[in-house]
């Protein structure tokens, strides 16, 4: 069942793009509607993934072996995201790609946030896991990295309007707050520890 | 001697305002004008196909182009595909959310270095001057286009009889506040922009035969998500320069603020001219994806107007004066 809702989410994306295409074809200008949906993809599979830790820790909910599924989603939208950008909206032209890349902040943090979740999603597999050991969970550190690159990315994408990527950054501040060991809690390990 | 004259027009004919002969006399200076300056400038915009959807009333457009041969966009995408944050910032919200707007009856106030100031109802405001089918393209920051079949009256008609003094270097429009017709400026929490949206140009771009002041498109009236019912259009500039659901038009000295360059000051300036060259700080400007195309073309200097309007900025750093 919660494998099944796991699913639903991942895929949630995907038909909310069925249903909108069928709304209208994507507008007046698909390939930008497409870069968004993306974008907005990769950012909310991202923070779901976060959320697995403190649903643990904090409501004893323990979703670990999902995880892995919420990240490839997440990396899956975001690998999408830059196709659609790179061969859609720039059509292969690697002069203004790498123009845009150099010298637009906002391309700039995306493109790091996804050039960061290119080895996460490689060494997900078991084999990878084994091979890394303790390793393997410092690489992994790098999502938060990159989940706060991506909320940059959003953040200075938009005009004027910033309210929703201040929402995302909003959430993922909470999201890492949560990791972050209360000091009272530390303090009485270290004197039991005594 | 300053002479006031309050509520002018609201429910006295204009020819009443100004003495018929004086007016008519102006119109025909106008007229006489617009047929030297104009006629020549707008010989291209109105040639080929363009000319033809023209000469048919404007009312079918459908296999219209522009000058250069570009298609007429649809009427569809043209009204669903919109920056109107007045009603939200996607570009589906303001077709969507306009519902409530009510654009008639409608005044515009005029103010400032001028002879004739007042409360225009806005039917006295334009019904002096014979509105025009123009094609036009549009040409966002954000980098698409489109092409489109406005109906106006040119600016210069309009100020013209306004009667501007010396000292009116700049003219400065003021789009509408209703915050409970317009859901964009009803938010508390992190507004969409600081309201009222203004916008300014210098008075030799205002009085550019190219410069609009537009009532429809695809011959019929402004639909409320395309700035019903007046908006500016100034072709060789980027689409945010053309102020929409315009209820002020003020004749002022100094250069005035715009809206875009208080809210960002690095990434939009006062002049916005359309220019590949320099690029706004998150858009390369060199190319533009036309909307109802795959493959982004090259973006063209002061929109492909340059014959029409480069002269106004001969010597300008157009680096600084972005």
């Amino acid at each position: 069942m919660t494998s099944a809702v796991i699913w639903a989410i991942c895929l949630a994306p995907l038909l909310w793009l069925i249903l909108r295409f069928r709304e209208d074809g994507l507008g007046a200008n698909p390939i930008e509607e497409f870069t968004h949906w993306g974008g907005t993809s990769t950012l909310i599979l991202l923070l779901l993934t976060l959320t697995v830790t403190p649903l643990r820790r904090w409501a004893g909910w323990n979703l670990v072996r999902y995880r892995r599924r919420l990240g490839l989603a997440a990396f899956f939208y975001g690998l999408t995201h830059f196709m659609t950008y790179f061969a859609l909206d720039q059509f292969f032209a690697f002069e203004y790609v790498l123009e845009d890349i150099a010298e637009r902040p906002y391309i700039t943090a995306g493109f790091a946030a996804f050039v960061l979740l290119i080895p996460l999603a490689v060494t997900s597999t078991r084999g990878w896991i084994r091979r890394l050991g303790r390793r393997w969970q410092r690489l992994h550190r790098i999502v938060y990295v990159a989940a706060g690159l991506g909320v940059l990315h959003y953040l200075w994408k938009v005009k004027a309007d910033t309210l929703w990527p201040m929402v995302a950054a909003v959430v993922l501040a909470v999201l890492l707050a949560a990791r972050l060991k209360p000091k009272g809690a530390r303090r009485r390990k270290a004197r039991v520890g005594r | 001697m300053l002479i006031r004259v309050k509520n002018a027009g609201l429910d006295v004919p204009s020819s009443e305002i100004t003495p018929e002969e004086t007016y008519l006399n102006r119109r025909r200076f106008i007229a006489a004008a617009g047929a030297i300056a104009g006629g020549h400038l707008m010989a291209p915009a109105l040639g080929g196909k363009a000319g033809r959807a023209y000469a048919q009333g404007g009312q079918d457009f459908s296999d219209a182009t522009d000058e250069l041969g570009g298609e007429v966009n649809t009427y569809e995408d043209i009204t669903t595909y919109n920056n109107f944050y007045e009603f939200g910032t996607d570009k589906r919200d303001p077709s969507r959310n306009s519902g409530d707007f009510q654009p008639e009856p409608w005044t515009v106030e005029v103010n400032g270095h001028c002879a004739r100031p007042g409360t225009y109802a806005l039917e006295d405001l334009l019904a002096p001057h014979t509105e025009e089918d123009r094609i036009y393209r549009l040409r966002c920051v954000e980098a698409w286009s489109m092409v489109i079949p406005w109906r106006g009256i040119p600016l210069a008609d309009v100020i013209s009889r306004l009667e501007p003094t010396g000292s009116a270097n700049y003219v400065q429009f003021k789009t509408v506040v209703r915050p409970e017709e317009m859901p964009g400026q009803r938010r508390r929490l992190i507004p969409i922009l600081p309201w009222p949206y203004l916008e300014g140009l210098r008075m030799d771009e205002a009085m550019n035969p190219l410069t609009l002041l537009v009532t429809g498109l695809y011959g019929r009236s402004l639909l409320n998500q395309n700035g019903a019912p007046l908006r500016l259009m100034a072709p060789w500039k980027y689409g945010f320069k053309n102020v929409k659901s315009i209820v002020e038009i003020s004749f002022v000295e100094e250069m005035p603020r715009n809206t875009w360059n208080v809210q960002t000051p690095h990434e939009y300036g006062f002049y916005a001219n359309v220019n590949p060259e320099v690029d706004h700080p998150r858009w390369s400007q060199a190319r533009e994806r036309r909307i109802g195309k795959l493959l982004r073309q090259p973006t063209l200097m002061f929109n492909g107007y340059g014959d029409q309007v480069a002269h106004m900025y001969a010597g300008m750093d157009l680096t600084r004066w972005y």
